[in-house]
């Protein structure tokens, strides 16, 4: 314990736990005391979706600590402590409070602070900055009592806040000194594409604004006034005209800095004091300072093996390419992309008409990609990416590379073998092309699973095409033929026959197999079809031709359990039951003898109910307004509801009338695995709708959408789709989500492995059911309405068919039940009776 | 020699279906595959899963044998001579079958 020396952290931020994190990997990090001062209230969260806290996400979610992070690893967390001051003679560190803590080694990881440019007025009420949770708490609250809002610079980070002033419902408007936007990374034509397609979002964009002044306006709070001579009302303003680095404490303490601030470091991360380290956005390399993640979290590596004297990592400085999307407009920006390099000559593509903007430039002798802007469409970026970053020599003809292809010729894409396998494929996560290569080699088969093994496409998301040819090309290379199969009577995979069966009317599965597949089927396809042709015609599945294609729990709507008996779930809407519905299921349980038990979906199971037993049992359910809960299908189960503002203090909108429309609406819908629903009546979330495969949460704005979650053995929440939804809206939207779903996932895939696994992922996903991209939407509508149109209650169909009732018996030939089905008691109701008991015969309860 | 006894009517077992017999006290699962001509009978006891369900089995084309899928774990038991798949050691009890004047009849 003696011999361990003092470590101290000032800055708990993204790129401070990130050095933690990497820090406690090694084995020395055993050596030292880690105490962490953070000026904040809380530790890291993730700055850059910041934005998504005005979408709902809370504190919580965006943090970036594993639960009990600081104590497993004896790390001294110290929040709302502020580092004052730095002895570097005594080594030892002075804190706001007063406490004097000495170290051996120490690291900066300040940060940056919002530059407010000092224009008289500024520090008026209202004026805001954009960078902590604490700025984002103000901004809410002074949006409460505002209409206008006004943010100041139009980089990447004032679009953000733009957006998120738009969210909060304010008219928004941007104001950027510059003649452009987004002047760092774009050029001009670029910028002037991207402020039109911002201010067709609704976002007014004013460039070449050099404020002066701000004072008392006359129908808002402020007026600002322009060197130009023009003023602009606001309520509110919010100031991102950059970032300044946050280097007081190291000035103060006289360690170097560069002539415009920033901490001085070498290729190790090191200060101008050998024990003093620098990381992130406080620190300066090579007079650059890097204001993006993916170089701070390489600083703070570098940093821990270094100081851990393990590794040989080394900082020389990162690429700054971006691509993103700002209020939906992708934007991307890569290398020198405004040709300050000697000689660079440049090609350009624009199309006014669906508002694209392209260049790329290259080197004087059209051989290498120095630099890209891409503006409305930037699906080439990860390939140009690569070209550029790896110096791979150009096709002959460059401008193929952002022309659009005419006739369907192929664009010359760059294909996986050209990238070396340091090629970092993923930035996020800082992944290469060697460890997808090394994932799909131990196994992984699909982008669900790649993403699994090394997170490569779980951030942006934006290199998920390129992980995808990766991975294709490693399983080609190791020669495994991926065989999407259904089985071996159909050489296609269920989206295939799915397209065949819509697109050729096919009505039955011998049909299908005659034309297009071989032998006779079998218990995966056989299921499969039927599902899909239910899907598609909603015919009963009981009819003769698809009976035979039906699982068990099918051909008998009900779920078979492991003596043979079945359970009966009747549809509960939304879980909203009376006590005559109460009193029905009691006096059939109690008839039948049978165990009940509340399910998780809010309804009541009744098991032990015999094949003889079940069209008696219905038929009085039927009887009494209920209907089959297809708890047996893939298909619809639940839609879960909390009380709602019906009777809820809290409640925001009728959670359960909206639960009960949306389960009567998508009830019996077939589809490739089960789905489940919940709606809550306000962001407290009591029916637990993000952990579903649809959730709606009620906001004083409108629905919001939340799709692609599930809980069972891997776990996942769910992913906002849309927000501010009307009811229509949201059902449309909904309607587009599901028979999407239906159309494209694999047999027994749940939406969120469906979604992984879509290339694009969630962007994709929004483009198709909110933006129409595939011109699909009508389609997908129209399928659903059919579906939600030809709707049966099948067990009322089977009751009202003698016929059909014939096979609920144990025996075709006799009356009997079956005897090895033995019941006794326990906790006053019935269970299965085990081998023991059977064979001893005790306790056994008699059976009707 | 065997000695069939009238279970049921053909057209009581769907196409492509099962349906469970008592048959001299022994329950016998009767399969009517819509890719054969014939019936095919086993025992509807399903010994992995240790309960009378296989008659209610999709019936499953398995590299080319016939075979019920039981409902409850999976496995496939062949049609004509109740192996499991799955399993070498596992077998179940087989019966002839025939059909006269449209009646089912098996040999316990």
């Amino acid at each position: 314990m003696t011999n361990k020396q003092n470590l101290i952290v000032i800055g708990n931020g993204m790129v401070g736990h990130k050095f933690l994190e990497s820090l406690v990997e090694l084995e020395q990090a055993q050596n030292y005391n880690i105490t962490v001062l953070c000026e904040e209230p809380r530790p890291a969260y993730d700055r850059v979706y910041l934005s998504s806290y005005f979408s709902g996400k809370t504190a919580d979610d965006l943090s970036l600590v594993s639960e009990g992070f600081f104590e497993a690893n004896n790390i001294d967390l110290k929040l709302n402590c502020k580092a004052q001051s730095i002895d570097r003679t005594a080594k030892s560190v002075t804190t706001e409070s007063g406490e004097t803590l000495s170290y051996d080694k120490l690291i900066l990881a300040t940060g940056s602070f919002p530059f407010v440019p000092p224009v008289p007025g500024h520090e008026r009420d209202n004026c805001l900055v954009y960078r902590t949770i604490e700025d984002l708490e103000a901004i809410t609250a002074g949006a409460k009592n505002s209409k206008v809002g006004v943010v100041v610079g139009g980089g990447l980070l004032g679009l953000e806040a733009a957006k998120a002033l738009k969210d909060l419902g304010l008219e928004t408007h941007v104001v950027e000194f510059a003649p452009r936007l987004m002047a760092v990374q774009v050029d001009e034509a670029g910028g002037a594409l991207l402020k039109t397609k911002i201010e067709e979002l609704g976002v007014r964009v004013h460039t070449n604004k050099n404020t002066q002044n701000i004072t008392d306006g006359d129908t808002c709070q402020h007026k600002m006034e322009f060197a130009d001579g023009e003023s602009l009302e606001t309520d509110l303003i919010l100031f991102s005209a950059g970032i300044r680095p946050q280097d007081a404490i190291a000035r103060e303490c006289q360690l170097e800095l560069g002539p415009r601030g920033g901490i001085q470091i070498n290729n190790h991360c090191q200060t101008s004091d050998e024990n003093i380290y620098a990381i992130g956005e406080c620190a300066l390399w090579g007079g650059m300072i890097y204001g993006l993640v993916a170089p701070g979290y390489n600083m703070a590596k570098v940093a821990a093996q270094h100081l851990s004297q393990c590794g040989d990592a080394t900082f020389e400085g990162a690429d700054m390419s971006t691509k993103l999307k700002l209020m939906g407009v992708d934007v991307a920006s890569i290398g020198d992309c405004h040709a300050r390099t000697e000689g660079a000559l440049s090609y350009a593509y624009t199309d006014e008409v669906n508002q694209v903007y392209k260049k790329i430039v290259v080197s004087a002798d059209k051989k290498l990609l120095l630099g890209a802007v891409m503006i409305g469409d930037a699906e080439d970026y990860g390939n140009l990416l690569q070209m550029a970053l790896n110096n791979i020599e150009l096709p002959a003809s460059p401008e193929a590379l952002i022309l659009p292809s005419l006739d369907g010729a192929a664009k010359p894409v760059l294909g996986p073998d050209a990238l070396p396998d340091t090629a970092q494929i993923c930035s996020c996560y800082d992944v290469s092309k060697g460890a997808i290569c090394c994932s799909v080699q131990d196994g992984a088969q699909t982008i669900g699973d790649v993403k699994a093994i090394t997170k490569a496409g779980t951030g942006c998301g934006g290199c998920t095409a390129l992980v995808t040819q990766v991975m294709n090309n490693e399983l080609t290379k190791l020669g495994v033929e991926v065989n999407t199969d259904i089985c071996e009577h159909f050489a296609y995979t269920r989206q295939d026959l799915y397209n065949i069966i819509r697109i050729e009317g096919i009505k039955s599965f011998a049909e299908l197999i005659n034309k297009h597949g071989k032998g006779h089927g079998c218990e995966i396809c056989k299921p499969a079809v039927g599902s899909m042709l239910a899907s598609c015609w909603n015919e009963y599945v009981l009819d003769d031709k698809h009976i035979g294609l039906q699982d068990t729990n099918d051909i008998f709507l009900g779920n078979m359990q492991k003596d043979g008996t079945y359970s009966v779930v009747p549809r509960v809407p939304g879980g909203e039951i009376t006590p005559e519905g109460l009193i029905v299921i009691g006096q059939i349980a109690k008839d039948y003898g049978l165990y009940t038990k509340i399910t998780g979906g809010q309804r009541i199971d009744l098991f032990g109910a015999q094949l003889h037993q079940l069209p008696d049992i219905w038929r009085r359910l039927v009887d009494a307004g209920f209907e089959t809960g297809h708890a047996y299908g893939k298909s619809l189960r639940t839609v879960k509801s909390c009380v709602g503002s019906t009777w809820c203090r809290y409640g925001v909108d009728d959670s359960v009338g909206l639960a009960i429309e949306l389960e009567n609406r998508y009830k019996g819908l077939r589809s490739p695995h089960k789905i489940k629903f919940a709606v809550s009546g306000c962001t407290r979330e009591c029916a637990e709708a993000q952990s579903k495969d649809v959730g709606v949460i009620a906001t004083e704005n409108g629905w919001n959408l939340y799709v692609c979650g599930n809980g069972g053995m891997k776990p996942r929440h769910t992913d906002l789709l849309a927000q501010g939804l009307d009811k229509e809206t949201l059902i449309k939207y909904i309607d587009r989500f599901l028979m999407f779903y239906v159309k494209t996932a694999d047999r027994l895939q749940r939406t969120s492995v469906w979604m992984d696994n879509l290339e694009g992922g969630l962007d994709y996903l929004k483009q198709v059911v909110l933006e129409d991209s595939l011109g699909m939407a009508e389609e997908l509508e129209t399928q659903m309405a059919a579906v939600v149109g030809t709707y049966q209650c099948e067990w009322k169909t089977t009751i009202e068919s003698p016929e059909k009732l014939k096979r609920f018996s144990h025996f075709i030939n006799a009356d009997q039940p079956d005897d090895n089905v033995q019941f006794v008691k326990e906790r006053g109701q019935i269970r299965p009776a085990n081998e023991n008991e059977r064979i001893n015969k005790d306790n056994l309860i008699a059976i009707s | 020699m065997s000695n069939f006894i009238d279970v049921c009517a053909l057209d009581d077992i769907n196409l492509d279906t099962g349906v469970c017999a008592l048959v001299n006290n022994e329950q016998v699962a009767i399969f009517r595959p819509a890719a054969s001509g014939t019936l095919f009978a086993i025992n509807n006891y399903d010994p992995i899963g240790k309960a009378n369900v296989l008659s209610r089995g999709l019936i499953s084309d398995v590299k080319g044998h016939l075979t019920v899928a039981s409902p409850l774990y999976k496995q496939h038991y062949r049609l004509d001579n109740g192996e499991c798949l799955e399993d070498e050691n596992v077998r179940v009890t087989t019966y002839q079958t025939k059909v006269e004047n449209n009646r089912v009849l098996v040999a316990v």
